[in-house]
């Protein structure tokens, strides 16, 4: 009973100061730990913005290993909604009846065939595929596009040596490339189409625009949906009686997905670049220096979540965090949120139970803390029902 | 059974009837242009905001502190915003009108 628990490393820093602080290729950050602070501080785009040079508010900075501007994602207001207007509809798809059906006969193919071995590794042989398989439908191409996908592993810009990994990064940007380059002569009725025909302020979208969207929809759904598919596999496996719950009352599936997404908090942390000296939390920010949104942390906070630590599936109130907050609020939770429902609801379809036979721990290296973000590996078997 | 009629941003008035659940949800299922209720009524996105008509505050009263934290940082909130997720579809609140924020 020891996989699925995720400990909360900023809890003494969170109580004692607020704010937590890591090194970063020499350019430091310092973390906001608090919930109301960090919704404060996302809020306020004009003290902390996202349209730094490009790469610099991920955490690693990427600024070393890329110099395409991420849109919506690396854009502030009001420049940032008229971005976000021309792919909010896009976006907004998978609540769409067809979408969810599609969806539901990739994720049942995917169970029934796991369902058969005596054991598989869920990152690899599950997640992965799944996200890639699922991430056709958001984009609208054909099925078979998912085997070029998975075979770039887990993460786009990481490699097993290297947490960024700059020639990594160049296979999918010359797919994107590639990709635009054929839709601008033969345009489909997919993602690529509506970026290269989308107008913004009465112009239309550069290429190097629609690839700086692009980039971010491949990359920022990937680790992210893989960790809160697999994390909440390791939680179901020792958690029996809660998908017993769940196959006795599947109207908590709502409100169970967001717990686990709050409790799990894929995506630790998000940067900014103050644009003026501020203080947080009595920490002086000194203008052009980093600060972080610690989603991970605001999801842990006693004075907002009654047992933070733990999974409270039917966690009625559940003002989380982990999609982020305001502005730049995930474009892709419509998405996630309908991978994640489908998934489970083939599991308490199909799944009797699941044994763990096998983890190994991913691990996030923030300076003084250690975050446990999700598994580099994790065998398990499906048992039916 | 209440009736409700919501107003979306089009000006378009639907009047609809509920006795069970929220005031989201019974958007939701009546189509209502304007609420998405994303989070599925957790209180953790504000896709459901709605302005009360003065005249019916007090049939709804105030939002509690985790709903107003959450309205806090809308820009489109005034004295009359409420979440419609947090709102329960009772007797007591029939023949409100609401408006989609
Ligand atoms: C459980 C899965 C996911 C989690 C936890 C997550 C988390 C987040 C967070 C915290 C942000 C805010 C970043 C900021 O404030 O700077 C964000 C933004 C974003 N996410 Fe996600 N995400 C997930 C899945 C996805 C998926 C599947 C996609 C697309 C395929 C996606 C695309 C985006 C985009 C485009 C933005 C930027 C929006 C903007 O700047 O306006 N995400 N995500």
């Amino acid at each position: 009973m020891k996989e699925s628990i995720f400990t909360d490393p900023f809890k003494k820093a969170r109580q004692e100061t607020g704010i937590g602080e890591m090194d970063d290729q020499n350019d430091p950050v310092a973390m906001i730990l608090g919930h109301k602070e960090v919704r404060r501080a996302a809020h306020n785009w004009k003290s902390y913005s996202s349209g730094a040079i490009p790469g610099r508010i991920v955490i690693p900075s990427e600024v070393n290993i890329r110099s395409i501007r991420q849109i919506p994602f690396e854009v502030d207001p009001p420049q940032h909604g008229a971005y976000r207007e021309v792919v909010e509809k896009w976006f907004k798809r998978p609540l769409e009846k067809k979408y969810e059906e599609e969806l539901t006969l990739q994720i049942e193919a995917l169970v029934i065939e796991v369902l058969e071995q005596d054991s598989f590794e869920v990152i690899h042989d599950f997640a992965l595929v799944l996200q890639s398989q699922a991430l056709t439908l958001l984009f609208n191409v054909p099925f078979e596009e998912a085997q070029t996908w998975i075979s770039w592993g887990t993460h786009v810009f990481r490699s097993k040596d290297s947490a960024l990994d700059g020639a990594k990064a160049n296979v999918l940007y010359d797919y994107i490339d590639q990709k635009l380059a054929e839709s601008s002569s033969n345009p489909g009725k997919d993602f690529y189409a509506v970026l290269l025909a989308a107008e913004v302020d009465g112009k239309k979208l550069s290429a190097e625009e629609a690839k700086g969207v692009l980039i971010l929809t491949f990359a920022g759904g990937r680790d992210t949906v893989i960790n809160a598919v697999t994390n909440s596999i390791a939680y179901f496996a020792e958690h029996p009686k809660s998908l017993e719950w769940l196959r006795k009352e599947p109207e908590l599936l709502p409100t169970a997905i967001e717990e686990l997404i709050r409790y799990f908090s894929p995506l630790t942390q998000m940067g900014r670049v103050a644009t003026q000296d501020t203080m947080v939390c009595q920490h002086a920010v000194k203008a052009d220096s980093r600060i972080s949104l610690c989603w991970a942390s605001a999801n842990r906070d006693e004075t907002v979540f009654e047992n933070a630590d733990e999974v409270v599936l039917d966690r009625k109130a559940n003002p989380h965090v982990a999609f982020g907050f305001g502005t730049h609020n995930c474009l892709g939770a419509t998405h996630a949120r309908q991978v994640m429902k489908v998934l489970l609801r083939t599991l308490i379809a199909k799944v009797k139970s699941i044994d763990i036979h096998d983890a190994k721990d991913n691990i996030e290296d923030l300076g003084d803390f250690k975050r446990k973000v999700g598994f580099d590996s994790l065998t398990v078997k499906f048992n039916k029902i | 059974m209440a009736q409700i009629t919501f107003i979306s941003s089009d000006n378009k008035s639907t009047v609809v009837s509920g006795n069970s659940g929220n005031l989201m949800e019974l958007a939701l299922q009546n189509k209502i242009e304007g609420i998405e209720g994303n989070c599925g009524g957790v209180c953790s996105c504000a896709t459901c905001h709605i302005y009360v008509q003065p005249e019916d505050w007090t049939k709804i009263g105030p939002p509690n502190e985790m709903e107003s934290d959450m309205l806090e940082f809308d820009d489109k909130t005034t004295n009359y915003s409420r979440l419609s997720c947090q709102i329960q579809v009772t007797d007591a609140i029939d023949g409100i009108v609401v408006n989609v924020a």
